[in-house]
C-alpha cells in the first residue's frame, strides 16, 4: 500500500523552508504581542502555535492522500465550500459590520479562506482537461467563469473585498497560466476598461466612490485608513538599515497600530529588524515561490502542474498585497501575510496549500 | 478530439513558468525598492517621528452648507463654537489633569470622567471632544491655565445656527448626533461619532449636499501635546449652499398668521410650482435639537395634542370640505352629466332615500346653476352632482387632480390622503358602497382626505390653466464660492382632467366666491386686485338634526376645520394659496383672512399696483362668460 519511494522522494527542503518561515513568523508575532506588556507568553501567541500545530497535522494527512484524489473529489470539495459560504450568508457571525465567520462550537472559521484552496483544485481539474497550446477560447472559458464568479460574489457581499479580489487574482493567474487566446485577453481588457466608467458614473453612490478613492489613496482620509498607513510607514521607515532590535520597536510598543499582529505585522518586522530583516524574509518567500514553480514544472501530470501553480500564485498574491499595503503602495484591504500574520483560518489554509505542494513534489516520479 | 491537436508538453510548461518567474522577480524587486525608499532614503525622518512618538491626528470639521431664501436672505448658518478636546496620551497624569480641568471650568469631575472611559476604549492618540460649546469664560480660564492642562486643546468648530428662532422650523428641520446604527451602516462617509447629521426637513433631505467633507491634520506635538509643526493637512470642504424658493418675508407673515393656531399655509407660484411659503403650526425651536434635545423637551413636543413635530402642510390629512367641489364640478362637467345650464333648486336640504342631506344654508339657495353653486357653495347642487357621477368616476377625476398621491415634495413622510372607491371600501370594511355616500364625498366629507399641499397644487393648477406642478422647495444649489451646481427646473406631474371651456366655467365660480355679490368669501376681497378662491369647512363632528349648537360653544376639538384656497390675481395669477386652520370653524372667517394677508403681502413684495389693465381684462372675460351662460 504505502510506496517506499514516497518517503525517499519526500521534499525535506520545502518542509524546512516552511518551518523556517513559520518560526520567523512566531518570533515577529512574539514581539508584536509581547512588547509593552509583561514578558509572559501572550495567549494569542499560544493560540497561533496551536493553529500551526493543527495545520501541520492536516499537512501530514495531505501527504498520504495522493493529490489525484483531489481531481476526482474537486466538485465535492468545491460545493462543500460554497455551502459553507451560503451558511455564512444566513447565519454567520457579525464582526465589525461584516459577516465572515461561521461558528463551529469551540472555534470559529472563515470559509472564504478555505474557498481559495477549493477554487484552485476545482479550476485545476477543469483546466487540466481542456488545456491546449493555442489557448482557451470564450466558449471553453464559460464554465470556469461561473466557477469563479459564484464564490466571488458570496465573499464580496459579506463584505470582504480583500479576499474576494484575491480569489479573482488567483483564478486569473491560473487561467493566464493555462493560456487563453489573445482575442479573449484583449476583449477582456476592453470590457474592464468600458465597465469601470459605467460603474463609476451610474452604479456607485457618492460615499462608495469616496471609499474606493480612499482605498487607493489612503491619505485622502488622514484619520481612517490614512492613519494606519502613516503609522505603518513611520514604523517601517524608522527601522532603517538594521532595525531597532528585537522587542525594541517603539511604534510597536505603544500600540500605534491596531492590527499589528494581523495585517500590519510587517511593520513590526521592519521596525525591529530593519531593511536587512525585511530583505531576508522576502528572500525566503522568493525561494518558496520558486520552489513551488519548480514543483509545477517537475510534475508530469497536467492537473498536478496547474494545482502546484495555483497554490504558488495564492501565496504570491498574499505576499504582494500585504507588503504593498503596509508600505503604502496598495489599497488597505485585509490580506494576511502567509505563515506570519496571526489568524487560524489563514495559517491552516496556507498549510494545506503547502501540504499539497509537498504532496505533488513527492509523487513526481510515481505519478504519470 | 480536434481541440487537442497540440497537447502541451513539458517544454511548453517550462516556457510559461519562466515567464511567471520573471513576473515574480519583477514584483519582488519593486517591493525591495520601496523598502529602500522608506527605510534607507527616508529612514532618518521616520526614525525621528517614531522616537518622539509625536504624530497626532485631528479632524477638521467641515462647515455645513448655508441656507438662503429666494432673495438671498440667510436663514441658517454656522457660528463658531469652542470645543474642548483631549488626547489621553498627552494628558498624563490623567486624574490630575481632569480634576484641574473640572475645577477650572466648573463641570463635575464625574461627568468628564465618564466620557474619558468611552475614549479609552478607542484610542490614546486621537483627540476626542470632551466638552462641546464651552462659554467664553471657560475658554479664557482654560487658555490661561494652558500649562497645567497637558493634552487639552480648544478647537474652534462650526456649530449649526438657526438664525430666526422657530422660523421655518418644519421646512428646515434640524440636525442631531449620529447614532451607532447609522455609523455602522457605512452610508455616512466621513462622519465620526459625535458628529451631527440632518434629522428632519431640508437638513435631512439634502444631508449629502449640506454635509461637505471633513478635513484632517497630522501634526507633530511636544511632550505636553502642544503642536510643534503641521505635517500634513487636508482642508475640509464646506457643504453646498442651498437657495430656497421660499420668500422669507412672506414666510414670516404666514407664520405670524398662524400664531396661537394649529394648521398650515402654503403659497405657491402657479407658474412653476415653487413654494413661496410653507408654514405649519404650532412650531418648534430647532436650536433645541442641536446639542441633543432633552428627554423632557422631546416628550413635551411629542405629547402635545397640537402635534408641533408634524409638518401639517403635507403630513396632515384633512377632509377637504367644500373645496372639493372644484373636483366634483370637473367630474360632473367632463362626464357631461351637468353643464352650464344645469340648475338645481336648493331648499336647504336634499332627500335621498329616506335620509335628508342638509345644505349649509338652512334657508336654501333657491334655483342655482354651477357657477352660482360654486360661488355660494351650495351643497344641494353638488349632492345632485355626486348622485349622478358616483364614487368611482369621481375618484378617477380626483386622482387626475393630483389627489390620493404624493405631490412629490421631497421633505420626508409625505402623506397622500385618501380618495375612496367602491372597491376600496369593500376591501377595507367588507361592506358595499352606499348610494348616499356619493352625496357626502361630492362635498368633500365622508372618507375624503387631502393634505393642504395637495390643495395648493390643485388650486395653482386651476389658476394657471390646468398644469399640475411638483411643489419645489429648492431653487439653486451653489458651491460655497458661489458657483452654481444645479438650478432646479419646474417639473410637471400632470394636468387637470378638464377642458379649457369647463375650467373657465369653474374659474368663474371661484371668481364669484370672492368677487361676487353672494360669494362665500366676500370678506377676502381687497382693493386693487381680484382674487378667485374657494372656502371649505371640514366637519370633524357631525351635528345631529335639530341640535343647534353655536360653534363657539363647541369644544375646540370638535370644531370644524377651516379651509381657504385661492389664487390672485384672478387672471394670470402670480400666487396660489392654500390655508387650513384646524378647528378654525368656517372657511370664510377662519381661513379666508389668513389667505388674504398672504396675498396682500406678496403683492406688496412684488410691487403690485393693482394694474387697471388686468382688472379690465377680467371684466371683459366675465362679460364674455356671462353672455354664454345667459343663453
Amino acid at each position: 500500500m504505502f510506496d517506499r519511494r514516497l518517503l525517499e522522494n519526500f521534499d525535506w527542503g520545502l518542509l524546512l523552508l516552511i518551518f523556517t518561515i513559520a518560526t520567523v513568523g512566531l518570533v515577529i508575532l512574539y514581539s508584536a504581542l509581547t512588547a509593552g506588556h509583561d514578558q509572559t507568553l501572550h495567549p494569542l501567541l499560544k493560540k497561533q502555535i496551536g493553529w500551526m500545530a493543527f495545520g501541520f497535522i492536516i499537512m501530514i494527512f495531505i501527504f498520504f492522500l495522493d493529490y489525484k484524489y483531489f481531481d476526482e473529489a474537486s466538485i465535492v470539495i468545491y460545493l462543500l465550500c460554497i455551502g459553507l459560504l451560503v451558511a455564512v450568508y444566513f447565519s454567520g457571525k457579525y464582526v465589525g459590520g461584516s459577516r465572515r465567520w461561521i461558528d463551529l462550537g469551540p472555534f470559529t472559521m472563515q470559509p472564504s479562506e478555505i474557498m481559495k484552496i477549493a477554487l484552485i483544485i476545482m479550476l485545476s481539474s477543469v483546466y487540466s482537461d481542456m488545456v491546449s497550446e493555442q489557448g482557451l477560447n470564450f466558449r471553453k472559458l464559460t464554465k470556469p467563469f461561473f466557477i469563479c464568479i459564484v464564490p466571488f460574489l458570496l465573499i464580496a457581499i459579506q463584505p470582504d473585498l480583500g479576499t474576494a479580489v484575491l480569489l479573482l487574482l488567483i483564478a486569473g493567474s491560473i487561467t493566464m497560466f493555462v493560456k487563453v487566446e489573445r482575442r479573449v485577453v484583449i476583449s477582456f481588457i476592453g470590457v474592464i476598461i468600458a465597465a469601470i466608467p459605467l460603474c463609476w458614473f451610474f452604479l456607485l453612490k457618492g460615499y462608495q466612490k469616496s471609499r474606493i478613492l480612499t482605498l487607493f489613496d489612503p491619505e485622502r482620509d488622514p484619520l481612517g485608513a490614512g492613519y494606519h498607513i502613516i503609522q505603518s510607514k513611520i514604523a517601517i521607515g524608522s527601522g532603517m538599515l538594521t532595525g531597532k532590535g528585537f522587542l525594541q520597536g517603539t511604534q510597536n510598543t505603544l500600540s500605534f497600530l491596531p492590527e499589528q499582529h494581523t495585517d500590519f505585522i510587517v511593520s513590526v518586522l521592519a521596525e525591529e529588524w530593519g531593511f536587512l530583516g525585511c530583505f531576508a524574509l522576502l528572500f525566503l518567500y522568493f525561494i518558496l515561490l520558486m520552489w513551488g514553480l519548480n514543483i509545477a514544472y517537475g510534475c508530469r501530470n497536467m492537473f498536478g502542474s496547474i494545482l502546484a501553480f495555483g497554490v504558488t500564485s495564492m501565496i504570491f498574491w498574499q505576499i504582494f498585497i500585504n507588503f504593498g499595503m503596509v508600505m503604502g503602495l496598495m489599497p488597505v484591504v485585509g490580506v494576511p501575510l502567509p505563515l506570519i500574520s496571526y489568524g487560524g483560518s489563514s495559517v491552516i489554509t496556507n498549510m494545506i496549500g503547502l501540504g499539497i505542494l509537498i504532496n505533488i513534489s513527492m509523487r513526481k516520479y510515481i505519478s504519470k | 478530439m480536434t481541440q487537442f491537436v497540440k497537447t502541451p508538453d513539458r517544454e511548453w510548461i517550462k516556457k510559461r513558468l519562466m515567464g511567471v518567474s520573471i513576473c515574480i522577480a519583477f514584483v519582488f524587486s519593486l517591493l525591495i525598492f520601496r523598502l529602500i525608499y522608506l527605510q534607507i532614503v527616508k529612514g532618518e525622518e521616520y526614525r525621528r517621528y517614531s522616537k518622539n512618538n509625536c504624530i497626532r491626528l485631528g479632524s477638521i470639521k467641515a462647515p455645513r452648507g448655508l441656507i438662503y431664501d429666494r432673495n438671498g436672505i440667510l436663514i441658517v448658518d454656522n457660528r463658531p463654537s469652542f470645543n474642548l478636546k483631549i488626547v489621553l496620551e498627552d494628558a498624563r497624569p490623567l486624574e490630575k489633569t481632569i480634576s484641574t480641568l473640572s475645577d477650572l471650568i466648573d463641570v463635575p469631575y464625574e461627568e468628564l470622567w465618564e466620557k474619558i472611559g468611552q475614549f479609552e476604549k478607542k484610542s490614546y492618540y486621537q483627540p476626542f471632544v470632551l466638552k462641546k460649546n464651552i462659554s467664553r469664560k471657560q475658554l479664557a480660564v482654560v487658555e490661561a491655565h494652558n500649562f497645567d492642562l497637558p493634552g487639552i486643546t480648544i478647537t474652534v468648530e462650526p456649530r449649526r445656527n438657526y438664525i430666526y428662532k422657530k422660523s421655518c422650523a418644519h421646512l428646515l428641520g434640524y440636525i442631531g448626533e449620529i447614532n451607532k446604527k447609522e455609523l455602522e451602516s457605512g452610508t455616512y462617509l466621513g462622519v465620526d461619532s459625535g458628529d451631527s447629521i440632518g434629522r428632519y426637513g431640508l437638513e435631512k433631505t439634502y444631508e449629502e449636499l449640506l454635509r461637505g467633507s471633513r478635513g484632517g491634520r497630522q501634526v507633530e506635538v511636544d511632550a505636553n501635546g502642544r503642536i510643534i509643526r503641521v505635517l500634513r493637512e487636508v482642508d475640509p470642504v464646506p457643504g453646498k449652499n442651498l437657495y430656497l424658493t421660499v420668500d422669507f418675508e412672506l414666510q414670516n407673515i404666514a407664520e405670524s398668521m398662524l400664531k396661537k393656531k394649529a394648521g398650515a399655509i402654503i403659497a405657491l407660484d402657479p407658474a412653476n410650482g415653487e413654494v413661496l411659503a410653507m408654514a405649519s403650526a404650532p412650531s418648534f425651536d430647532q436650536n433645541d435639537f442641536i446639542g441633543g434635545v432633552s428627554i423632557k423637551k422631546w416628550k413635551e413636543l411629542i405629547s402635545d395634542p397640537k402635534k408641533p413635530m408634524i409638518n401639517k402642510a403635507f403630513q396632515g390629512e384633512y377632509p377637504p370640505g367644500s373645496v372639493y367641489k372644484i373636483v366634483s364640478a370637473i367630474a360632473g362637467l367632463e362626464e357631461k352629466l351637468i353643464d352650464q345650464n344645469t340648475k338645481s333648486v336648493c331648499k336647504g336640504f336634499h332627500r335621498y332615500g329616506n335620509r335628508v342631506y342638509r345644505c349649509w344654508r338652512k334657508s336654501g339657495h333657491g334655483e342655482v346653476g354651477l357657477v352660482d353653486a360654486i360661488e355660494q357653495s351650495c351643497d344641494v347642487f353638488f349632492y345632485n352632482v355626486g348622485e349622478k357621477v358616483g364614487v368611482d368616476a369621481l375618484a378617477k377625476y380626483a386622482k387626475g387632480c393630483g389627489l390620493a398621491r404624493k405631490t412629490g415634495i421631497n421633505l420626508g413622510n409625505e402623506r397622500k390622503g385618501l380618495i375612496p372607491t367602491s372597491a376600496w371600501k369593500l376591501k377595507r370594511f367588507g361592506e358595499p358602497w352606499q348610494g348616499g355616500e356619493n352625496l357626502s364625498i361630492a362635498i368633500g366629507q365622508g372618507f375624503d382626505l387631502v393634505t393642504p399641499l395637495q390643495m395648493a397644487v390643485l388650486i395653482a393648477a386651476v389658476g394657471n390653466g390646468g398644469v399640475l406642478y411638483k411643489p419645489q422647495i429648492l431653487k439653486t444649489i451653489k458651491q460655497p464660492g458661489g458657483d452654481i451646481v444645479e438650478e432646479k427646473l419646474p417639473e410637471i406631474t400632470g394636468s387637470l382632467p378638464v377642458s379649457e371651456e369647463n375650467l373657465r366655467l369653474i374659474k368663474k365660480g371661484l371668481f364669484g366666491v370672492v368677487q361676487g355679490k353672494k360669494g362665500t368669501a366676500r370678506s377676502v376681497r381687497m382693493k386693487g386686485v381680484e382674487i378667485a378662491g374657494k372656502t371649505g369647512t371640514a366637519q370633524v363632528f357631525s351635528i345631529k338634526d335639530g341640535e343647534a349648537i353655536d360653534g363657539d360653544e363647541l369644544r375646540y376639538n370638535l370644531r370644524d376645520h377651516a379651509w381657504f384656497v385661492c389664487y390672485a390675481p384672478a387672471v394670470n395669477p402670480i400666487i396660489a394659496v392654500s390655508v387650513l386652520i384646524e378647528h378654525g370653524q368656517h372657511g370664510s372667517s377662519g381661513a379666508g383672512p389668513v389667505a388674504k394677508a398672504i396675498v396682500k403681502k406678496y403683492l406688496e413684495i412684488k410691487g403690485w399696483t393693482g394694474a387697471k389693465g388686468v382688472t379690465k381684462q377680467i371684466k371683459k372675460n366675465q362679460i364674455k362668460t356671462n353672455g354664454e351662460s345667459d343663453v
